[in-house]
């Protein structure tokens, strides 16, 4: 052994061993038993939805890593993330060219256009949503019943509907019996407990709720087989709990207050909890660390903005639901919730700058851009020479006289970095 | 396990969880008690963040210490301490006797240094060092036969001994801090005007994997550390000395107990183990329950931290008056067949170690120190210097870094794992821009230690601490140029 090469790396030496990989693939084994109750629940139209917007996401990665020439991210499991939670947000019988679109978008808007992995401001499966809920706002708002006798045999008559042509709607198209019957009789018939609320004043059993035995978009009915997801991500250390606990005690205690001043408009706390997308958004949504505070007080406060926005748009909106929405602005205000709350550094006495920094700064600003004569008084910021064991002289970095504006981390991992930054 | 903050929520939990089910219980020994030096558990604020690491100490710490073999020939760099080069006062071919003098101190930041074994002086040139640099040195050939009998020098009492008497025999006996830094001892001890020294801490957490080194000194040197803490004592002019030791070192705390002399201001005080609570600012805070501030040292806050190792170095030579030749390390890693904590001469070339310990085939990483904060090793023909705590060798890619780096993804592991509560993620994005001025003034830069939490945690392996030691090298090396820019113009 001692003759041959040695490996050099940078301390540690040792990691924790998960990588982001790891954290992405739990998480799609956590969505696996909703996904499983959707296709359970909604059928073959389910299956064929949830199957089109993870494939699109993934081919649209994947087409886009090639046509920027870059090594394809779609093995990080991302993708996969993204396009199952996109499928699990949309009507299970909406169809399947705009299920396609709205994983293109996705891919292509929510985080393409913003460099990629780790830098997209959204989550998103949500900008693909409210895309494709901007678009086509009478498919993304046609529920289609659960539990349908049919359902593992054949498909909503809207699934296989041609591009920009209209869904049907009626017997005309051709459509199975039973979808006649739910779509021609009452546009509400297979509509969300949330609507039905809404615009109806009726309410859904809780227990309902919680088990899922209701319409809704596919992955958001069964709020036990979400949280059962979540908590497996939290015992994993793979999701920040105090993000899905800060949303849902929000909603609950926000909602519990105006509940108990007896008002006919205002839902139970439970209602508000268990129906539509708070659990999916709560646990799976807000919970995406790329658009979320890094700190733990940011997290809580993250929190309790969506909780607040839920239930004001959910309460006092036009909108019969609202978690899409507030996990949005929770994303674009997370940017601004990291620069408002950063943890006191130690040794500090507030969050203003270090001793050290101080004495730092006081020596930069002392020093004139451009002194006078600055051509003889040039400070040279090349690295050190110095000389290698054959006694040869080397230098910090191949370049020789770089600007000092040019970043130095091109030694470590080849030319990765110098590509991450100019995505 | 330190992600999204979960242990905070175990650490609410374990509130509620008796005292005697929970992971660290304080170690009482009921014959100790009414003794001076009474093992607590009481520590003021441990630290907050941090992280939990495989401790692999198992294999190690149960050895006791031995004697390693004597080199054929030693290579004594001058820089093995922070500061200035030793000055070499011997010539080529002069024959050395184990002990004496072979360099004196280069300035008052600096130590001398003596020969570890008897031999003759090969050869006086550049020798390489860990960072790369080939440095001024010495070959020192041994001779075979030699009883390798240690020179004593002039003692030094604890008792009859001035502050300046002290602090200069060990400036003389080259002593440097043996934790891995290896500032000069005196220099630390040194406590400058205008402050007092309140307490000496004996760090004896060793919060790094795999390293025993101090566990095995605690609990084989404790007479040393003793006379070594008489000294410290009388050189910083304090009250008390803490000797803190890690959760996972019992039987150092009570063996140590055991031998507090009665009336010595000594005290025992156990903290959880986490990583890195050894660090002297962290171990400063869990002790005294104040942050020193920022750019500062211990001192400001009254404290001095000595490692024990170097406590117990202290107490070993100055009764003799001897320099040091050795120091004790820990050689272990999945690469290492006859693992161990060794008695070493300093100065022992690490291709020599290594073939003596004998290494695995398929070894692939070979580090200086520990895992967390130790340097990898790109030449094997370096030597054992002062500060060098243990010798790691990593077999395949099992303990490796993966290779590849994903974007991160603003998790906040790195946020909950840094124990300066610093923003690492933030600071990462900047460094790869070079908006080193912004890293340095808006997000408090130098006061990372560079403990490599952050790093451990990344789950998109982002090599945060190598960006940071890059970072920092540049804002000084600015600051510098600066400075000289403003004095010449």
């Amino acid at each position: 052994m001692l003759n041959k090469t040695l490996n050099i790396a940078a301390s540690p030496h040792i990691t924790r061993g998960i990588s982001i990989v790891d954290i992405m693939r739990n998480v799609v084994w956590a969505l696996l038993p909703v996904t499983a109750f959707a296709v359970y629940a909604f059928g073959l139209g389910a299956l064929m939805l949830l199957i089109t917007t993870t494939f699109s996401a993934v081919l649209t990665e994947h087409v886009l890593c090639r046509i920027n020439r870059k090594e394809s991210t779609v093995s990080d499991w991302s993708a996969v993330i993204t396009g199952l939670l996109l499928g699990l947000t949309l009507p299970p019988g909406l169809p399947l060219w705009m299920a396609f679109v709205g994983g293109v978008i996705s891919i292509a808007l929510g985080k393409f256009a913003f460099g990629g992995l780790g830098y997209n401001a959204f989550n998103p499966a949500l900008v693909g949503r409210a895309v494709l809920q901007a678009a086509f706002p009478a498919a993304m708002t046609t529920w289609h019943p659960a539990f349908l006798s049919d359902r593992f045999s054949a498909f909503p008559a809207a699934t296989f509907t041609l591009p920009f042509m209209e869904p049907a709607t009626d017997g005309l198209t051709g459509a199975t019996p039973l979808t006649v019957l739910s779509l021609a009789t009452d546009g509400f018939t297979g509509a969300t407990p949330l609507a039905a609320f809404k615009f109806e004043r009726i309410t859904t059993e809780t227990a309902d709720l919680a088990l899922g035995l209701i319409s809704g978009s596919t992955g958001e009915t069964c709020a036990i087989l979400i949280i059962l997801g979540g908590i497996y991500l939290i015992a994993r250390n793979m999701m920040n709990w105090r993000i899905p606990v800060s949303i849902l005690s929000t909603v609950f205690v926000l909602s519990g207050i105006f509940y108990l001043t007896d008002n006919p408009i205002y839902p139970s706390p439970f209602f508000m909890l268990f129906s539509g997308g708070l659990m999916l958004g709560a646990l799976f949504m807000a919970t995406d660390t790329v658009g979320s505070p890094i700190t733990p007080a940011g997290a809580w406060l993250y929190g309790v903005i969506i909780g607040l926005l839920v239930v004001v748009i959910r309460l006092w909106g036009g909108l019969p639901e609202g978690v899409m929405y507030a996990i949005l602005l929770g994303n674009a205000l997370s940017p601004h919730i990291d620069n408002l709350i950063r943890p006191r550094v130690y040794g500090t006495t507030t969050r203003e700058n270090s001793h050290a920094s101080k004495a730092f700064i006081r020596t930069i600003r002392q020093q004139p851009e451009n002194a006078p004569g600055d051509g003889q008084h040039r400070v040279d910021l090349r690295p050190d020479h110095r000389t290698d064991l054959s006694g040869h002289t080397v230098t910090d970095s191949p370049a020789q006289g770089r600007s000092a504006g040019e970043s130095d981390f091109q030694g470590h991992s080849g030319n990765d970095h110098k590509k991450d930054i100019s995505d | 396990m330190e992600f999204f903050g979960i242990h905070s929520l175990r650490k609410t939990l374990a509130h509620w969880i008796p005292p005697g089910f929970r992971k660290i219980s304080p170690v009482f020994d009921p014959s100790l008690a009414g003794r001076s030096g009474l093992v607590s558990e009481s520590i003021h604020r441990s630290l907050k963040q941090g992280i939990h690491l495989p401790e692999h100490k198992d294999e190690t710490c149960g050895l006791p210490i031995r004697q390693f073999p004597f080199t054929p020939l030693i290579i004594l760099p001058m820089v093995q301490h922070a500061g200035v080069p030793s000055q070499i006062v011997v010539r080529e071919g002069q024959e050395v006797e184990r002990g004496q003098l072979l360099a004196t101190a280069g300035g008052y930041l600096s130590v001398p240094q003596h020969a570890p074994v008897s031999g003759i002086v090969q050869k006086i040139g550049h020798v390489p060092t860990i960072s790369g640099k080939m440095v001024q040195g010495i070959y020192l050939k041994t001779f075979p036969f030699s009883s390798q009998e240690v020179v004593e020098g002039k003692p030094i009492d604890a008792e009859t001994a001035t502050r300046a008497e002290i602090l200069q025999s060990i400036q003389n006996a080259g002593i440097v801090g043996l934790g891995g830094a290896a500032f000069p001892t005196h220099a630390k001890l040194k406590i400058p005007a205008g402050k007092h020294c309140d307490v000496v801490i004996l760090n004896g957490i060793e919060c790094e994997p795999y390293l025993t080194t101090d566990h095995r000194v605690m609990l084989e040197q404790a007479d040393d550390i003793m006379r070594g803490i008489r000294y410290l004592l009388k050189a910083t002019d304090a009250r008390q000395v803490i000797i803190a030791i890690g959760g996972n070192k019992p039987d150092a705390a009570s063996h140590l107990a055991t031998k507090i002399p009665n009336g010595e201001p000594v005290s025992i005080r156990m903290i959880p183990v986490k990583y890195p609570q050894g660090a002297e600012k962290m171990l400063v805070t869990a002790l005294l329950g104040y942050e020193v501030p920022s750019g500062k040292l211990p001192i400001e806050v009254g404290a001095v931290v000595i490692n024990v190792a170097t406590a117990a170095e202290i107490g070993r030579l100055l009764p003799h008056g001897r320099g040091i030749q050795e120091r004790v390390i820990t050689i272990t890693g999945p690469g290492v067949k006859k693992k161990g904590n060794y008695l070493m001469p300093i100065g022992t070339p690490l291709r020599f170690v290594l073939e003596q310990v004998g290494v695995e085939d398929n070894s692939s990483l070979v580090c200086m120190g520990g895992p967390m904060m130790g340097v990898a090793v790109s030449n094997l023909d370096i030597s054992i210097t002062k500060g060098t705590s243990g010798i790691l060798v990593f077999t395949g890619n099992a303990d490796n870094p993966a290779d590849k780096i994903y974007p991160c993804i603003h998790c906040g592991a790195c946020v909950a794992a840094c124990p300066m509560s610093l923003d690492p993620a933030k600071l990462g994005i900047l460094a790869k821009f070079a908006a080193y001025d912004d890293m340095a003034e808006k997000y408090n830069l130098m006061d990372c230690f560079e403990c490599g939490a952050c790093a451990y945690v990344c789950p998109s392996h982002i090599p945060l601490v190598h960006y940071f030691k890059l970072s920092k090298n540049r804002v000084k090396k600015r600051s510098m140029a600066k400075t000289m820019h403003d004095s010449s113009g």
